[in-house]
């Protein structure tokens, strides 16, 4: 008879990649790389808005792109047009990237030279929220047509996210959209979030968010 | 699907934990999930179904969940309530200034090995 045994585990399934994720992320430290992560629901505007965020911060900062997507490889296409380097990452069917699937995105992009790596994660709101990448920071984005009710429905994701940007903000007349209730109901899910009204087919709020980010970007050198 | 990506995840862990203590096969794993996480336990047993017959550590490894029931702490009136049953909103006091005390929780506690 083989002979049973019991092992105490006690802990959380996260925790294997929180560590990874805290190792890349001190390594990008020292690298100077400097990780944003954006998610956000399919459609919201991510491809979009980072092409106005590299036309406008191009000039400062050396960007870097990372595509992630469950098959295709469009949106790098798209991002290749901005003059920024880029790489699609495919996840295979996964709903979400993990900080072992972005280091190996981020050895495919070379980040050699790149001060700002920006990771387009896979379009969902629930498990990009569980899963650390080693960013620096996270960013989302909210678009007007998926309700302003959005940060009660999915409050982790919210709740992990420096900054929110609410898009498509040249829609707003068409929808019932509450914009002070919206951000109501992001601060009472994370009262230090940054939240900023934009519109990713005009440009309209792209020069307040890239300022944001390139703000923190500094600041984050400065850091020890 | 989400859960077939945690189910990866809790394998890789324990490969690693089952080679940092010689074991030879897991014949059970105990999770813990909390009520309201992201996660559905009918769809993780599936998953873990299907993954488990790919790999040799787990082909005999049954899983087992433990349901951790949900709380919320209101702050106005410092009492908790069963978040499932009542939400957002404090039972006691109608505040909607409440918080999660426990039951996103989702962990590994134990597995049984030979
Ligand atoms: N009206 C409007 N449409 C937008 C805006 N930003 C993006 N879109 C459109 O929304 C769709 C999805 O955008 P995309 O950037 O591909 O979203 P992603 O899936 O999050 O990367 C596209 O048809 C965009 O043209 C905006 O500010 N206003
Ligand atoms: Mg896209
Ligand atoms: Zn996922
Ligand atoms: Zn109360």
């Amino acid at each position: 008879m083989k002979e049973v045994r019991i092992l105490e585990i006690k802990q959380s399934v996260f925790a294997d990649n929180d560590k990874q994720a805290e190792e890349l992320r001190r390594e990008l430290k020292d690298k100077g790389v400097f990780l944003l992560n954006l998610m956000s629901s399919p459609g919201s505007g991510k491809t979009t808005t980072l092409m106005k965020t590299i036309e406008t911060l191009k000039d400062k900062l050396k960007i870097g792109v990372m595509e992630a997507d469950i098959d295709s490889d469009v949106d790098a296409r798209t991002i290749s047009q901005s003059g920024a380097k880029v790489i699609q990452l495919h996840t295979g069917g996964m709903c979400h990237l993990d900080a072992g699937m972005t280091r190996q995105g981020l050895d495919g992009l070379e980040t050699e030279g790149i001060e700002l790596a920006i990771l387009e994660n896979v379009g969902n709101l629930v498990c990009p929220a569980e899963f650390d990448t080693g960013s620096s920071k996270n960013a989302m984005i909210l678009s007007v047509p998926e309700g302003d009710d959005k940060p009660l429905k999915y409050p982790l994701m919210f709740s992990i996210c420096d900054v929110v940007l609410i898009n498509k903000i040249d829609v707003l007349p068409y929808f019932n959209f509450d914009m002070e209730k919206c951000k109501e109901y992001i601060h009472m899910r994370n009262p230090q979030a940054k939240i900023i009204p934009i519109c990713a087919k005009t440009g309209e709020g792209i020069q307040e968010w890239a300022d944001w980010l390139a703000e923190e970007v500094r600041k984050w050198r400065e850091e020890e | 699907m989400h859960e077939l990506g945690v189910v990866f995840h809790i394998m890789d862990s324990l490969e690693k934990v089952a080679a940092e203590n010689e074991v030879e096969g897991i014949s059970k794993v105990v999770l813990e999930l909390g009520e309201v996480s992201t996660v559905i336990e009918s769809y993780l047993q599936n998953c873990w179904k299907w993954a488990a017959k790919k790999r040799k550590l787990f082909a005999e490894a049954e899983l087992i969940v433990e349901t951790l029931p949900a709380v919320t702490y209101c702050e106005s009136c410092e009492k908790t309530y069963p978040t499932v049953e009542y939400g957002k909103i404090c039972p006691y006091c109608h505040s909607p200034d409440t918080w999660l005390l426990q039951g996103s929780e989702f962990n590994i506690k134990e597995i049984e090995v030979y």
